[in-house]
């Protein structure tokens, strides 16, 4: 009996570099298994799968990622049905090969230990047969991943849909030339709609990539030309890539040329031209200047060099004479001049070729591509709209607290920030009580405004009353009060983020195309900002509070004389604004986290967005936010790598800002004004 | 007869005396100088606080006598250290470069050394060219000039502009510390040239100096008590003149000095622009001492805790300034150095860097509420002297 050669000694990866015996082997392998295929089949009757499998016995033994995929094309392109389970069996590692003859089969541990062998054709169990008689086949995950993709052509016509769908997804994943066959036929007996517009739209795309003619391409890419989506570009991408090639000037360059190029050009400056000519072996390299001083070093005689001394080559100018000096006594070969380097670059010409032969398709392609990323940018400018709109409804939802206490009764709260945080810790509190999110927050809002409202009172009447003629130092008092605050948070809830989760139904995005999407979140506080808006105006416009709290503004005296109590409308209008903050902590807590430090990070934008917009109208905080927030974002949209900038730009610009319009977007004017 | 200032101010006087004497009992008990009582570390901790009482003065200058509250004066401070820290830096790699370089086959050339250099220093942020900031880095007098002229001309342009726009009041504050969170954030970057959050380092190592670290320490110490002691002269002295009385005049009442016909803008610009150089002076001096800068340094926060110790010293006159920086920031790196020892409850153990900012904090609040004086005030109630330094 024949022995397999290869396989005992070749399984999972192959490190082994084709040989000269490898050939030999393969040869053999293949006459025993065609001796086999028909011995077998004389025994047992018709085996057509096993057929397919001896034949390439050799390749399936090897199991290199390599050389597996005619085998794997054959099983998958054999027509047969069967072959799905066989590549489902390989993949998870059930397949078996018995050594006394080399067939292979599906093999499952029994009660004994040994293996029952199940036939691929039949389909039933014929014969048993202990470990030692078997070899396993171990597919590496490379293999695996190819055997996944032949899958592929009998899962797109798999009666179950959802494995349909998931085999649309793998070949998105990894498309291929050799499956859009496969792919077409199965659109016709398609019935899910979803499925069949999935089917349809991939159809086209791997048209464009892979169809052998070059009319269909052109015209699948035309028709999609200006589309918006990922999968567009992405399939356009790759036929547009390009390649960096030089040629002599002379040689007529068979390639589809996307660009030509000039040495020294911006693309293109002439040490890169040379250097692609050397790496194309046009031309020698070139002696740079540590090739020279390895040479200077090699060739020191006597701590002379070229009848320098070497104390004396600490200039560039000295180095050069040496060489000059060793080139004379050809011992190092010359340094081209510029003139020479210039002669050799001017014989040869440098383009950018497409890796795609086809000019008709790199055309259609450019253009559509053209068209989709002007499209792109309309969009981008959209979705970099709704950014700006969520960022300025963060700090407007930060500032707007600030724009009753130090807007409306001119109080300066440095520990404006930590109300903030002491709203969003709150929610974070109230999460590890109740677990369920969506109640937990419903709850956490009125309780975080209740907390930071009776802080905001405590600190009104404790602190800030004893300071209204003293604004400098109401500055500095809440400042303490702050450090006081953070310190606190910190003892009691460490220095580690703490998370505030938003509920299930706040994940997730808004998605309205590839390019524009906002998520759940962002328009959650969009909202939350806009009933705030609606609030403070119902507040400061219609209730009694808001009348009195206008008044004592404006003129406390002659309010108290009215019958009004400042110190009781202070107390409750500053508040009003502490618990504000609260309810801006828990909103802001939902997508960023929680920290003793988070009001710090808050306190300055809001305090830049209350003075931009103008002191004491709460317009002006929208105008001040809707300002900072585009402008941060503008700037971030110019250079996307550094938010950092961003920051530093926005700062600088506000201090310009203040130089002319000191009074902020919507100065008051007339005795409102104050002063 | 006009009198000497210093005659008008005795508390001039005694704060030299006391110095001085300071200075000398340092260095008798330092371990490079004297017989050792004092570590070097210790010695240089008390040299930083000089630095910070530098920088307590040019606050008080601009706050207690001028009444413009600063919020941003770290930014000078840390620009200060920047600036003798680039020369710190450059120089002592170009030692170490040089040295290191002499081994090779062929001597270096000067573009060699050069490349080096910044591959030395800027391999960390991922760039070997030399800014253009770095331009004067190998010259000492240069940066040392650069010390000054770098924070008086940002605190020039941008007292101007604010100045100029009437911007006063707590406007101003915000505006200061958003000026220096600028300059932080701005600095984080790597592309700033400084080498972003890494900052400067190794500046505790004076290039060219063999002694060690217990002498240099002592040197450092010497130079930070006479900066101080030049600085309080002079900050007197202005303020016991008549520039003095225009700025408090500004203090107490902006309207009515310009009414007078005073250039209000000039001198708040003034004020503004000498405190920034004496902050800068202040920074070049430290940093070396604290071996380290990077952007952290002139967070806003920075700022604020000198308005702390400037309030809780006693703004309005110079020693309480000193005495306000010195015993805050002293007992600051007591508590929170881990010296201090834990207060034991029993159902509770307070532990002192828990608990110090918390205790900082609040005695600001009781401070800017009952005793606007601070501890100055109590030098008040001992000399039964009732009205501020420089109306006498």
């Amino acid at each position: 009996m024949l022995r397999p050669l290869t396989p005992s000694r070749c399984d999972g990866v192959n490190p082994r570099k084709p040989d000269m015996k490898t050939p030999i082997l393969v040869i053999l392998a293949m006459l025993s298994a065609l001796l086999f295929a028909t011995t077998t089949a004389a025994q047992t009757g018709p085996s057509p799968v096993q057929d397919v499998l001896q034949e390439h016995r050799a390749l399936l033994e090897k199991s290199s990622r390599k050389t597996i995929g005619p085998a794997i094309d054959a099983i998958a392109l054999s027509g047969l049905p069967q072959m799905q389970g066989v590549l489902e069996a390989w993949r998870a590692k059930d397949v078996w090969q018995r050594l006394d003859d080399g067939l292979f089969f599906i093999a499952k541990k029994n009660a004994t230990g040994d293996y029952d062998l199940t036939d691929f054709d039949s389909g039933q169990v014929v014969g048993t047969a202990p470990k030692k008689q078997l070899k396993q086949l171990k597919p590496n995950s490379g293999i695996r991943a190819m055997i996944a993709t032949a899958l592929v052509t009998f899962q797109l016509t798999d009666p179950d849909p959802e494995k349909r769908a998931a085999a649309l997804v793998s070949l998105t994943r990894d498309p291929e030339a050799a499956l859009l066959p496969p792919l077409r036929a199965s659109i016709a007996s398609e019935t899910d709609e979803v499925l069949l517009a999935r089917k349809s739209r991939l159809e086209r795309l791997m048209t464009m990539a892979y169809d052998t003619d070059e009319a269909a391409r052109v015209a699948a890419i035309t028709e999609m030309a200006g589309d918006l989506s990922l999968d567009f570009r992405a399939t356009l991408n790759p036929i547009l890539s390009t390649k960096l090639v030089a040629a002599k000037a002379d040689e007529a360059a068979n390639v589809n040329i996307a660009k030509t190029l000039l040495p020294g050009d911006e693309a293109l400056p002439r040490d890169e031209a040379y250097a692609l000519l050397v790496k194309q072996d046009l031309t020698a390299p070139l002696v740079t200047a540590a090739d020279r001083n390895a040479a200077l070093v090699a060739n020191i005689k006597e701590a002379r060099v070229g009848g320098i001394f070497v104390q004396r080559l600490n200039t560039e100018v000295a180095r050069d004479e040496a060489y000059a000096a060793l080139v004379a006594t050809g011992v190092a070969p010359p340094i081209l001049s510029i003139t020479e380097v210039d002669a050799i670059l001017a014989n040869h010409q440098f383009f950018f070729a497409y890796q795609e032969p086809s000019s008709a398709v790199t055309d259609a392609a450019r253009k559509a591509l053209d068209a989709s990323e002007t499209n792109v940018a309309a969009n981008q400018a959209i979705d970099l709209g709704l950014d700006a709109l969520s960022l300025a409804s963060i700090y407007f939802l930060a500032a707007i607290g600030l724009a009753i206490t130090f807007g409306v009764m001119g109080v300066i709260n440095m520990a404006h920030g930590e109300f903030i945080m002491m709203g969003a810790y709150t929610g974070y509190v109230i999460q590890q009580v109740i677990p369920d999110h969506t109640i937990s927050i419903i709850v956490a809002v009125p309780v975080a405004f209740g907390v930071t409202f009776m802080a905001g009172v405590a600190l009104e009447r404790l602190v800030i009353r004893w300071l209204y003629h003293r604004p400098l130092e109401t500055l500095l008092a809440t400042f303490g009060v702050s450090i006081v605050l953070q310190q606190l948070a910190k003892n009691i809830f460490g220095t580690q983020a703490r998370p505030l989760t938003p509920p299930g139904w706040l994940d997730g995005a808004w998605v309205i195309n590839d390019v524009v999407s906002i998520s759940y979140i962002r328009i959650a506080i969009f909202v939350l900002a806009l009933l705030f808006l609606a609030l403070f105006l119902f507040i400061m416009k219609r209730t009694r509070l808001g009348l009195e709290t206008r008044t004592v503004t404006q003129n406390p005296r002659m309010a108290a004389s009215m019958g009004i109590n400042p110190d009781r409308v202070n107390m409750l209008t500053f508040g009003l604004g502490s618990g504000i903050a609260g309810i801006a902590g828990v909103a802001i807590g939902l997508f960023a986290k929680v920290t003793s430090e988070m009001g710090g990070d808050y306190i300055v934008q809001s305090f830049m967005t209350v003075v931009v917009g103008g002191v004491g109208n709460i317009w002006g905080t929208l105008a001040g936010a809707a300002m900072i927030g585009t402008f941060q974002k503008g700037v971030e949209w110019l250079n996307p790598s550094n938010t950092l900038a961003a920051q530093t730009f926005m700062i600088v610009f506000i201090i310009i800002f203040i130089q002319f319009r000191p009074r902020g977007i919507v100065a008051l004017k007339g005795r409102a004004a104050g002063d | 007869m006009e009198r000497s200032f210093i005659a008008r101010n005795p508390s001039v006087l005694i704060f030299i005396s006391i110095l001085a004497l300071f200075t000398i009992g340092v260095t008798v008990l330092s371990e490079g100088f004297g017989i050792g009582v004092i570590s070097t570390s210790f010695v240089k901790t008390l040299g930083k606080t000089l630095c910070l009482c530098l920088i307590a003065i040019a606050m008080d200058l601009i706050w207690g006598y001028a009444g413009i509250l600063s919020l941003g004066h770290f930014a000078f401070f840390g620009l200060g250290g920047y600036m003798v820290g680039m020369w710190l830096m450059y120089e002592r790699t170009r030692q170490i470069v040089e040295t290191s370089l002499a081994e090779t086959a062929l001597p270096p050339t000067p573009k060699e050394i050069s490349t080096a250099i910044g591959n030395q220093i800027f391999g960390v942020v991922g760039s070997s060219e030399f800014p253009v900031i770095w331009a004067f880095a190998d010259s000492l007098a240069i940066q040392l000039a650069l010390v000054v002229l770098v924070p008086g001309l940002l605190a020039l342009i941008f007292g101007w502009l604010a100045f100029r726009s009437r911007v006063t009041g707590v406007y101003l504050s915000i505006l200061t510390q958003a000026m220096t969170l600028g300059l932080s954030l701005y600095l984080f970057q790597n592309a700033s040239g400084l080498r972003g959050n890494n900052g400067l380092s190794g500046l505790q190592n004076l290039p060219g100096v063999e002694a060690p670290q217990s002498v240099v320490s002592v040197w450092m110490f010497w130079i930070s008590a006479l900066a101080l002691g030049l600085a309080y002269l002079l900050v007197a002295w202005l303020v016991s003149g008549k520039f003095g009385s225009v700025i408090r005049g500004i203090r107490d009442s902006e309207a009515r000095v310009r009414f007078l016909g005073y250039s209000v803008e000039h001198y708040k610009l003034a004020v503004f622009t000498l405190t920034a150089c004496i902050a800068g002076i202040g920074g070049a001096l430290y940093y070396p001492q604290a071996g380290i800068i990077n952007p952290a340094e002139i967070a806003p926060i920075a700022s604020i805790y000198l308005a702390v110790w400037v309030a809780i010293g006693g703004r309005g006159r110079l020693y309480g300034a000193v005495i306000g920086a010195a015993f805050v920031s002293l007992a600051s790196s007591w508590l929170t150095g881990g010296q201090a020892p834990d207060i034991n409850l029993g159902f509770y153990t307070i532990k002192w860097v828990d608990w110090w900012l918390v205790l900082l904090g609040l005695s600001f609040v009781l401070v800017t509420l009952f005793a606007p004086k601070g501890i100055g005030g109590l030098f008040d109630l001992a000399t039964h002297n009732t009205k501020p330094e420089g109306k006498k």
